[in-house]
């Protein structure tokens, strides 16, 4: 009996997903837990595993198209086995994408056949669209089956490819106002150029950026922190450690972060229109550049986990999301955001809060500067760090402190290894 | 009771009478003049006769260049404009038909609005639930221009009333009317000036279409005056002499006629609009994409409503007009996708933007050119003056314009507006065979040629 492969839902936020690659073939066998097809969802990309044994009797989804949450994508059947293809646009969404297989799993695994299983027949349907509107939806990575069809007899024509294409971009929350839509992608009449569609990747950044930006009214407060001892506790740290187990000047900036939030709950804190939801964890979203994007896996339980734990958690969770391989629930949950441009010799930016988050620090370099110490000027490492923070939840006062609380932490470092 | 009367019967009206009867309605039409207004009567047919044996004429002329021998060459303009007429007559004869066959009754008279689904002609009052205005246009003159049909005329006298052609024509504008003319008087013999306000004739056509057809026209001897302004004439015993202040100038220029071709003006006064309350511009009636005006029940199509002053757009009104009122959702008119032509010679045909329009609008603009020079069978007619121009996108192979010039262009158009209706590509063009040899290879290696890869240039 044949039954149809879902796209799943891998995230809270995903709405639908991009089919990277078929790993198999149409009428190729599958074994249960066998992956089948590559996904890349907002950020990451994820190999689908078949729920049953047969064949893959159908692709409904081919490579480079998206299909929303739920929607079949592909069918697996006996071998044989004549599949009826399901509608894509009024397949109903799957309650839970790890819900069992719909319908049994054939009894046993088809013995491999010395010829290839025939292709199941498929009836094919025919999507009736301009030459132009199949141009542009190719080019612009929507699938035809997801337009509808305004052309005579319901033919998809170039301004339904563009009212699609609005609307895939107002769902992609461009709340920020764009004079124009992405489908009409602003043609410069001289500009002579390269044009990129846009990854799944950055339209999520694109999509959350925006819809922080506006609603949330940000404020920022920096400030300067001495960060000798800190340097010398860590050099004490590292001292004998491994390579792999040395801790970073960012490792300790999660840790202070987290230990001042248990002080200041109202930048772990989350905008609930009617209310303001204190959750009880702390958890640090560390923000990671990735090749076309970036991502902010999290720190779970920061406040409680060690420095060293801290630091591993961080070069492991990183090292897997610049090669696409993070699971969907290690990112998204935080409850704060670091972000460190350090690397790259920024002396201090602002960072934008990513909701539902209520506050943001931005982490610039240590670079040796003049300062004045015990009433004589002398050469110190000075690291500056902005809090940005919602201001419906927070005042100038309460992130003051929070930013003096992290000041006062990684002075006085010892305090984080408690 | 009919469900519609129809107001007018040229191409705008005629036209919605036929196919609001054809989707079952009950029509009535209302004809102050002619069945077939000036399209059939005096503008398009006409002029295409006029055109026909200008051309002829023109090869007599040539008939050494062919090897033909022909002494004593006499032309006679009153055959050509009798020939006119009866090719008229018998569209007109055609109309009458049609009208019967789809059982609309014609009322002859002049109609007058007296509001939402009455309209009176005569002693009769008309009643229907949908009145659609197709009154069309006449020529527009300019205050101190008096037709008197002889010395001083429009479009109208000419076709009806002038059977012979002048010595000398100065032609005010230089738009699709002002060009026809010149080239059937300047074949004739007549001295032909012609004065357009605007720097090129044929003002709308892209730029490189119009430098080929003046090129051509100072080849026949035309004195085009361009860039130049009207400033008075008066009546001589002869026929006019006229003052027109050109670029190196104030010039005095006259001729046995003057004919006006400056544009249209609506012909909606005395139809009780205001009375009636429908909204009018300038003259023109505000329709919207469905032809409503903003008096519920009352439409209007056509030359009246100031869209375009083309008679296909006018038919192609009348029908959307017509299925709206039957309860279809007609598609809405792309205006800028109707076909303009000119059937001077060289022909200039269009369709879609001009180039200038399309880098206006923010597209990728990329031009393929081939000129006729170089396309066989245009210089098996031994009539190879022109060429096919092609706007398209470079991003998606959009086709968003094309312009022709050369001998019979009209006829190349329909290609490239079905493409467009269909959204073609420059793909499906480029991997669509065309016949060897015709002039159709142009408008291929046109599109071949934007795609930077013309075979035969």
């Amino acid at each position: 009996m044949a039954s149809n492969i879902l796209m799943p839902k891998m995230g809270y936020d995903m709405e639908e997903g991009k089919l990277l690659r078929w790993l198999k073939q149409e009428g190729e066998p599958v074994n249960k837990g066998e992956p089948v097809a590559e996904i890349e969802t907002d950020k990451v990309a994820i190999e689908i595993e078949a729920f049953a044994s047969g064949v893959l009797a159908k692709i409904l989804v081919g490579p480079g198209e998206s299909a929303a949450v739920g929607a079949p994508i592909g069918v697996i059947g006996e071998p044989g086995e004549k599949v009826d293809t399901p509608s894509v646009q009024t397949a109903p969404p799957a309650p839970e994408p790890t819900a069992e297989p719909q319908g049994a799993p054939p009894p046993a695994m088809p013995k491999p056949s010395p010829s290839p299983a025939p292709p199941a027949v498929g009836s094919e349907q025919r999507i009736f669209a301009s030459p132009l509107a199949r141009r542009m939806a190719s080019e612009q990575g929507i699938g035809l089956e997801q337009v509808q069809g305004s052309g005579p007899k319901g033919r998809i024509v170039k301004r339904d490819v563009e009212t699609a294409l609005e609307a895939a971009s107002t769902r992609m929350g461009s709340m920020a106002t764009s004079p124009e839509p992405l489908a009409m992608a602003p043609k410069v009449a001289d500009a002579s150029g390269r044009r990129e569609p846009l990854s799944g990747m950055r339209r999520a950044i694109a999509r959350r950026m925006s819809e922080a930006m506006a609603p949330i009214p940000h404020f920022y407060v920096t400030t300067a922190i001495s960060m000798d001892a800190a340097l010398a506790l860590r050099t004490q740290i590292n001292a004998d450690l491994p390579k792999e187990d040395r801790i970073s000047v960012n490792d300790l900036v999660v840790k202070a972060c987290a230990v001042a939030l248990r002080k200041h709950p109202s930048l772990n804190a989350r905008w609930e229109e009617d209310a303001i939801f204190y959750p009880s964890e702390v958890a640090i979203s560390v923000a990671v550049a990735i090749p076309d994007g970036l991502i902010a896996p999290d720190i779970h339980s920061a406040d409680i986990k060690s420095l060293g734990a801290i630091g591993r958690e961080i070069r492991d969770k990183a090292t897997r999301a610049k090669s696409g391989q993070l699971s969907p629930d290690e990112y998204g949950r935080g409850t704060f955001t670091v972000s460190n441009l350090g690397m790259f010799g920024v002396e201090a930016f602002t960072a934008i809060v990513t909701p539902p988050q209520s506050a943001a620090l931005a982490v610039g370099a240590v670079q040796p500067e003049a300062v004045v110490k015990e009433g004589a000027l002398a050469v110190g490492q000075v690291m500056r760090v902005t809090v940005s923070a919602d201001h419906r939840i927070t005042d100038g006062a309460g992130s003051a402190q929070f930013a003096a609380e992290i000041k006062r932490l990684l002075e006085n470092p010892l305090q984080l290894l408690i | 009771m009919s469900s519609v009367i129809v107001v007018g019967g040229g191409p705008g009206g005629y036209v919605a009478a036929i196919r609001a009867a054809q989707l079952g309605l009950q029509v009535t039409l209302v004809e102050r003049e002619w069945l077939g207004g000036v399209c059939l009567n005096w503008g398009c047919i006409p002029t295409k006769a006029l055109l026909r044996n200008a051309e002829v004429l023109n090869l007599f002329k040539h008939a050494k260049d062919w090897g033909v021998a022909i002494d004593g060459l006499k032309a006679d303009y009153g055959v050509a404009f009798d020939r006119s007429r009866q090719v008229a007559d018998k569209l007109v004869k055609g109309i009458q038909y049609l009208m019967k066959k789809n059982g609309i009754r014609v009322v002859q008279g002049r109609a007058r609005v007296l509001g939402a689904g009455r309209v009176q002609v005569g002693a009769e009052v008309l009643q229907a639930a949908h009145i659609i205005l197709a009154v069309g246009a006449r020529p527009r003159l300019l205050p101190g221009i008096e037709p008197d049909g002889r010395r001083v005329v429009t479009s109208r006298a000419a076709l009806l009333d002038n059977r012979s052609a002048p010595e000398s024509i100065l032609i005010l504008g230089g738009g699709a009317i002002g060009c026809e003319f010149a080239y059937v008087y300047g074949s004739y013999g007549a001295n032909v000036t012609l004065v357009e306000a605007r720097e090129h004739l044929l003002p709308n056509e892209d730029p490189e279409s119009s430098e080929v057809l003046e090129k051509s026209y100072r080849a026949y001897g035309y004195e085009l005056l361009l860039s130049s302004r009207f400033e008075g004439h008066e009546l001589t015993p002869h026929g006019v002499k006229a003052k027109i202040s050109t670029p190196e100038g104030l010039r005095t220029i006259e001729a046995e006629r003057m004919l006006v071709a400056l544009g249209i003006s609506p012909n909606t006064e005395e139809l009780g609009l205001e009375a009636a309350g429908v909204a009018t511009e300038r003259g023109f009636i505000t329709v919207d994409e469905q032809m409503r005006t903003n008096v519920p029940g009352i439409w209007a199509v056509g030359d009246c409503n100031g869209r375009s002053g083309l008679a296909h757009v006018a038919s192609a009104q009348g029908v959307v007009a017509a299925e709206a009122i039957a309860g279809h959702r007609p598609p809405e008119l792309r205006y800028a996708d109707m076909p303009r032509c000119t059937y001077c010679h060289p022909q200039v045909a269009s369709l879609g933007l001009t180039e200038a329009q399309a880098r206006d609008a923010g597209y990728d603009v990329q031009v393929g050119r081939f000129p006729l020079a170089a396309n066989g069978k245009a210089l098996a007619l031994g009539d190879a003056t022109g060429q096919v121009k092609v706007v398209v996108d470079g991003q998606y192979g959009e086709l968003l314009g094309v312009h022709l010039v050369g001998p019979d262009v009209t006829e190349l158009l329909p290609e490239f507006g079905l493409a467009r209706a269909a959204e073609a590509t420059t793909a499906e063009i480029e991997h669509a065979v065309h016949a060897h040899p015709t002039l159709s290879e142009a408008l291929h290696e046109a599109v071949l040629s934007a795609m930077g890869r013309a075979v035969h240039v």
